[in-house]
């Protein structure tokens, strides 16, 4: 038997500060659920989740919220990783939002289903009156999100009132809350874009291939590279569709996520990458550029 | 890699979101996208210098009114260690984001403008770093450019700021004073040619050589229950283990052990950190234990060496921070969440306010607003287990819950 030494190392003690917060939401809340997407982060917190509450299975499920913009690998994974860990999973499509007329689909150049899932989110939580919502989201991701806390409180109409936010000291988290509203719950708040691949290299978490360099259809738009998926992207005529290696760093809906020029196909080398990268990692999502404030925006309306 | 969480504390326009921007820039931590938009805006306001502070004023009121309102973290790290800055904001209405950024860091910057000097501001944010007894903090005197980096203005702030220090409570914190200019970069990374006369470190080197170990207060061993594992599969169906969290020392296999508040005694007999079991479980670790006898042990219980018990009361007497807008009054009713531990507590006095900038205390109280810092006694419901604050920095805070509006309304610091 050997002994921990978990105090000094910085990954082991984000990993004990998120399986705290794991614990806190099984035993604060009735009904939780594990927002899970497919990306690297989600997988991350599926990771924690299991080590939380080892030997007992992870006692809430899993939700996806389908733009049906994803990328065929990512759902492939979802489904195995599902299958093998014995989990229970939910999915909600923002298809039938769409057909229930909730949402209209965007249309144009820079169409996306990325919003839309705001709707469909809100009216799940609503459906299975889930009380914390366990998402993935990091503060070093973006400026409005460097402001949120572990424990987010929302409004009956799943808002965010970034100015009233309940004071978190210590690690005590409150998760009192009214009927009706609901907490989102962020366990890898502190941790950053190289923290969670380091993560994933010193578990060895399988993640989803499209992670890894690979030979891809693909497209030129504002300096960034687009999949040339034409049901799902759309492309102008003129934008020429060539083969690239390439990886994504993050990996969302197929509208709104852009690939990097890349040939790490390990993980080991995709860290390697990450540590030397000059570009953020939302750089390659189009949605946070459409205004200097969107993140906070959306944030607001309830997106996660 | 060690990872150190610093809280940084100015008033409006001393500089601190320019400092952070600065570090971040000079240790290349700004990513491309980052820096050109900053560029950009700083163009388009039609400064002739980067403007560093938009690097981390995230909230768009805060661009509108070009001040920081709430408590902001920013990563960066080095090739020593990785660092978190909670930024909070300064000004007096906001003593309460202070007190949370302060309340998980192991070191902060205080900021002052040279041309201002130590103001009351300053006697706020040193009462703060020492009520939260953070171990080692940096006075960073800023805007040196402004003042011709003059030596005199130097020794002026540190002479009135060694005044403050004579008056504080936890005197073996630890002072460090630098000269900087956020603006220009002296003294925050690299160290500066414009000051000969300082002969100490640039903020960061000064950082870089903090040793983490000193700085936690080491104290006993304290196991608070957060979530029973109960897997009832074939495999485990006899498991019953205890998750938590282990705070101020470390507990191993063996140990004798109380369990708090049945007082039943029992030794520890497995310690798992998921799948493997281990010998010793080190402090701040999320734990798995089993005991040798089939006890029942549930959340909010908690598991204590048996030589060494907290206190346990039904009462106590704590400094409190109170941040809600509603009132703090004898006779009033919250929740004190105590770790994971939540029980119903009674004002039972307000004893006497605290003026937190050195001015003395105040007897004749009828109610705590925002921002006040008080001795207040509790009566609780039933009993907690604490130890004093300036003991165990975990086991002896709390935070308070007004069961009506379930907002977190203050902090509590046990005495």
């Amino acid at each position: 038997m050997n002994t921990m030494n978990k105090d000094t190392s910085h990954i082991n003690s984000l990993e004990n500060e998120a399986i705290y917060i794991m614990r806190e939401v099984a035993a604060q809340f009735e009904k939780p659920v594990l927002l899970f997407s497919g990306g690297k982060d989600s997988i991350t917190l599926v990771r924690l989740a299991v080590k939380a509450f080892y030997p007992a299975k992870i006692p809430f499920p899993l939700m996806h919220i389908d733009t049906g913009h994803n990328f065929p690998e990512t759902i492939e994974f979802r489904d195995r990783l599902v299958k093998e860990l014995g989990l229970d999973l939910i999915i909600r499509n923002v298809q039938d939002s769409i057909d229930q007329g909730k949402v209209k689909e965007e249309s144009g150049k820079y169409a996306s289903r990325n919003q839309l899932q705001t709707t469909t989110l809100l009216d799940a939580i609503e459906e299975f009156k889930f009380d914390a919502c366990i998402g993935g989201a990091r503060r070093d991701e973006e400026k409005a999100r460097a402001k949120e806390r572990i424990f987010s409180v929302r409004d009956d109409f799943g808002q965010w009132d970034e100015k009233n936010q309940r004071p978190e000291l210590f690690d005590m988290l409150n998760g009192d809350i009214e009927h009706g509203q609901n907490v989102r719950v962020f366990p890898i708040s502190n941790w950053t874009e190289l923290d969670v691949w380091s993560y994933i290299e010193k578990e060895n978490i399988e993640i989803p291939s499209i992670y890894f360099a690979h030979t891809r259809a693909t497209f030129l738009r504002d300096g960034l590279i687009w999949s040339a998926d034409d049901e799902v992207v759309f492309r102008e005529e003129d934008e020429e569709v060539l083969e690239r290696i390439v990886r994504f760093r993050t990996v969302g809906d197929m509208s709104c996520t852009a690939a990097v020029l890349s040939e790490a196909a390990d993980i080991a080398t995709v860290v390697q990458e990450i540590r030397e990268s000059t570009i953020s990692e939302r750089g390659a999502r189009i949605d946070d550029k459409r205004s200097e404030a969107a993140m906070e925006k959306r944030k607001q309306q309830g997106y996660f | 890699m060690e990872v150190l969480k610093i809280a940084t504390a100015g008033s409006v326009d001393d500089g601190k979101s320019t400092l952070i921007g600065r570090i971040l820039y000079d240790t290349k931590s700004l990513t491309t996208d980052k820096l050109e938009a900053i560029e950009k805006t700083s163009k388009q306001r039609g400064y002739d210098y980067l403007d560093f502070s938009l690097a981390t004023d995230g909230l768009v009121a805060e661009r509108e009114q070009g001040i920081t309102i709430d408590v902001a973290h920013i990563y960066f790290s080095t090739k020593k260690k990785s660092y978190i800055i909670a930024d909070t904001p300064g000004h007096v209405e906001y003593t309460r984001n202070m007190v949370t950024g302060a309340s998980t860091s192991q070191a902060s910057i205080i900021l002052i403008d040279a041309r201002k000097g130590v103001i009351e501001q300053t006697n706020r944010h040193f009462f703060i770093n020492n009520l939260l007894r953070i171990k080692d903090v940096v006075v960073a005197i800023n805007k040196m450019d402004l003042v011709d980096y003059s030596e005199e203005v130097y020794n002026k702030i540190k002479a009135d700021f060694e005044e403050l220090m004579s008056k504080r409570d936890y005197q073996d914190q630890k002072i460090t004073f630098i000269p900087v200019s956020a603006l220009k970069g002296d003294n925050v990374v690299n160290k500066s040619e414009k000051m000969p006369w300082y002969a100490g470190e640039a903020l960061l080197e000064h950082l870089e050589k903090i040793d983490k170990a000193d700085i936690f207060n080491i104290g006993t061993p304290r196991f608070p229950v957060q979530y029973v594992i109960r897997p009832k599969t074939e495999d485990f169906h006899d498991y019953r283990g205890y998750a938590g969290k282990v705070y101020g020392g470390n507990l191993s296999v063996g140990d004798d052990i109380v369990v708090l508040p049945s007082q039943t005694k029992s030794k520890i007999k497995d310690i798992y950190f998921y799948d493997e079991k281990y010998e010793t479980a080190s402090r701040r670790s999320s734990v798995t234990i089993t005991l040798e006898n089939d006890i029942n042990v549930s959340r909010g219980d908690m598991i204590v060496k048996a030589d060494d018990l907290p206190t346990i009361e039904k009462q106590f007497t704590a400094n409190v921070c109170w941040m809600d807008s509603t009132q703090l009054t004898p006779g009033g009713k919250y929740v004190v969440q105590h770790g994971i531990n939540k029980v119903l507590a009674k004002v039972d006095k307000i004893n006497h306010k605290i003026n937190p900038d050195y001015s003395g205390i105040d007897s004749d109280v009828s109610g705590l607003g925002v921002n006040d810092i008080a001795s207040v006694s509790f009566k609780l419901n039933k009993p907690i287990f604490y130890d004093q604050f300036k003991n165990h920095r975990t086991n002896g805070s709390f935070i308070l819950i007004d069961p009506q509006s379930n907002n977190t309304v203050g902090a509590g610091f046990i005495q």
